[in-house]
């Protein structure tokens, strides 16, 4: 089959490309580095470094900095892509995805509650790992309440744009909340906050890795588990069923898949939008097919690529200055979403 | 035909259908025979839909039994029914970039592996389900670009694909031209008659039931009528479905007139 052998060549080029912007991030970056020095980190000999020093400041900035943040922007990227197409496809709406449905606002939500409200009670968290568990729990409870509202809303209405003007709504009122905990909060947790909602990839320490990664990759898992399901649902869910898809088991595996990926991206790189929505269009329109065997590896690999882009592009102002990474996902997914609503096309 | 060759595929046995308070109808006893093509004939809200959607597992009944291969649906586990059951349903499949024969191929996912790999078997399936229905042309189009009729065969494809004894199609013809309602008519009792499937359908083209199908369920104030179309016109139960209404049925011209 022709249609075969050009995806797999497509595949093959987005996997070069992801490794070299992953390569460009890391050389990248406010602090200027000698190509020498990071070569010598990576390879682990401090010999061929130009002094010894440099050899040391290197190290950390790659180890503890550069590194960490393109690993988190290949898995948040492909996180939310994944979700995305699972949103897409579970309610047949095109426009459909965790930022959208109001679920990465509901893991907002969650985060803001647990880094402002417990400080309002007086009851701050102390401890890195506390924290950090703190604002991933928050962020999946929050993630998962509004999933299970969309659900039991979609299950009694079938028309798609309540859903979606029901997840506008969501999201609103999730700021709204916010804003109203922000006005109320001390410096000090409002500080740490804002810095949270401006979302980055770079700020995500070591410990925090240690669990977005993790939690990342079950997600991701589940999402290939979920590729037959969902390429029965693309037919509908009475199709589906009558082939024996186990309707209630399959939303099962989307909720908690998209609760963990969805979730955790929100709880450690901030809100980031559109990533979700547009990276599985990207993948239709590139790979010219509706099976989710190629649509979802496609649109995993796709997310990790356009992340490392996004996060590339956002540190294009030289000096210190990092743009927060959801206005570099925002300008380039807005065009592919108005792409899709302008084409009009039929995609369920 | 008689009574005592007909083998039964699916039996309803003392069944009641509706929601909530309002029942349908009670107690059907029925029999659908193998390798028949049967018409579901009434008026709307009198139950077809919801008695091809309840023999398909995908509703309940208020009461009584649907019994498939001498086994109640009860009794079966999803997989047991999808390989017994397919269904045609009213949703409409236009998505972008699915291919005519992945969306036949889906239909084999009660037989395929997790990730739903086609082995040869899965694959000459799908070319011959694609044959059967004369689409085998259309094979890598993708579907959103056919038209209804067109469609509509795809989908009867991907049900012959999922291999099942007995096929149920709600509406089949509902938004397709004349022409194409008889082609697809034929088509099924071709199917029906070749392939030895029970082809139970719901429809408002009475003509074209009368003509075309061995025999026709109406459902009419609560109560079923079987029987071949000669049977049924001769008990007057065609007739009594325009009772009430500004029309009536000929039976000799087999038509509906003005009254």
């Amino acid at each position: 089959m022709s249609s075969r052998g050009r995806n797999i060549a497509v595949f093959a080029i987005v996997g070069i490309l992801i490794v070299l912007f992953f390569v460009a991030d890391v050389l990248l970056g406010s602090a200027q580095l000698h190509v020498g020095d990071i070569w010598a980190v990576l390879t682990g000999r401090p010999g061929i470094a130009s002094d010894p020093s440099a050899y040391e400041t290197a190290r950390a900035i790659i180890l503890k900095f550069r590194l960490p943040k393109a690993a988190v922007a290949v898995v948040a990227g492909a996180a939310l892509s994944a979700s995305g197409l699972q949103m897409q496809t579970l309610f047949r709406n095109p426009l459909a995805g965790p930022f959208v449905l109001g679920i990465s606002s509901g893991a907002s939500l969650g985060v803001a509650l647990f880094l402002l409200g417990l400080p309002l009670l007086g009851a701050g968290a102390t401890g890195d790992i506390v924290r950090n568990l703190g604002m991933a729990g928050s962020a999946w409870i929050g993630a998962a309440l509004i999933f299970i509202i969309i659900m039991a809303v979609s299950v009694r209405i079938k028309d798609i744009m309540v859903i979606l003007i029901l997840g506008m709504m969501i999201g609103s009122a999730a700021t709204a909340f916010i804003e109203i905990l922000q006005y109320f909060s001390p410096e000090g947790a409002l500080k740490s906050f804002v810095i949270w909602s401006m979302a980055s990839v770079g700020g995500v320490t070591a410990g925090q890795l240690g669990i977005l990664l993790p939690v990342c990759l079950a997600g991701l898992l589940l999402s290939i588990l979920l590729v037959k399901p969902l390429n029965m649902l693309l037919l509908g869910e009475n199709y589906a069923r009558t082939m024996g898809l186990n309707i209630s088991l399959t939303r099962t595996i989307i909720f908690l898949s998209t609760t963990l990926l969805a979730g955790t991206v929100t709880a450690f790189c901030g809100p980031v939008g559109f990533i979700g929505i547009a990276v599985p269009h990207i993948a239709r329109m590139l790979f010219a097919d509706a099976d989710h065997r190629v649509l979802m590896p496609g649109a995993i690999m796709l997310g990790a690529l356009i992340m490392l882009v996004c996060d590339i592009i956002s540190q294009l102002p030289a000096n210190d200055m990092v743009l927060p990474i959801n206005t570099i996902t925002a300008l380039l997914g807005i065009p592919v979403v108005v792409l899709v609503i302008v084409r009009n096309r039929k995609i369920f | 035909m008689m009574e005592a060759e007909r083998i039964y595929t699916v039996e309803l046995k003392n069944l009641t259908l509706g929601y909530g308070d309002r029942v349908l109808f009670a107690g059907a006893d029925l029999g659908f025979g193998w390798g028949e093509f049967t018409a579901l004939i009434g008026r709307n809200g009198t139950g077809k839909s919801t008695l091809l959607r309840t023999i398909a597992a995908l509703a309940k009944p208020l009461g009584g039994d649907v019994v498939v291969d001498g086994r109640s649906l009860e009794s079966m586990t999803a997989r047991e029914i999808a390989s017994r059951i397919s269904f045609v349903s009213t949703d409409e499949v236009r998505i972008t970039n699915l291919k005519v024969a992945d969306v036949v191929a889906i239909g084999r996912a009660p037989y395929t592996n997790w990730i739903g790999s086609l082995t040869d078997v899965d694959r000459e399936k799908v070319i011959e389900s694609l044959a059967l229905v004369g689409m085998s042309a259309f094979a890598h189009k993708p579907i959103d670009t056919l038209s209804d009729g067109e469609r509509q065969r795809v989908m009867i494809a991907r049900a012959l694909a999922q291999d099942t004894p007995i096929i149920l199609l709600d509406e089949p013809t509902a938004f397709l031209d004349l022409p194409n309602r008889y082609e697809i008519c034929l088509l099924l009792r071709e199917l029906a008659h070749k392939q030895k499937k029970t082809i139970i359908f719901s429809t408002h083209d009475l003509g074209i039931a009368l003509e075309l199908c061995d025999t026709l369920a109406v459902i009419e104030n609560g109560r079923f009528h079987y029987g071949t179309a000669a049977q049924l016109i001769d008990n007057g139960d065609i007739q009594r479905l325009f009772v009430d209404t500004s029309v009536r049925f000929d039976p000799k011209t087999k038509t509906v007139r003005m009254k």
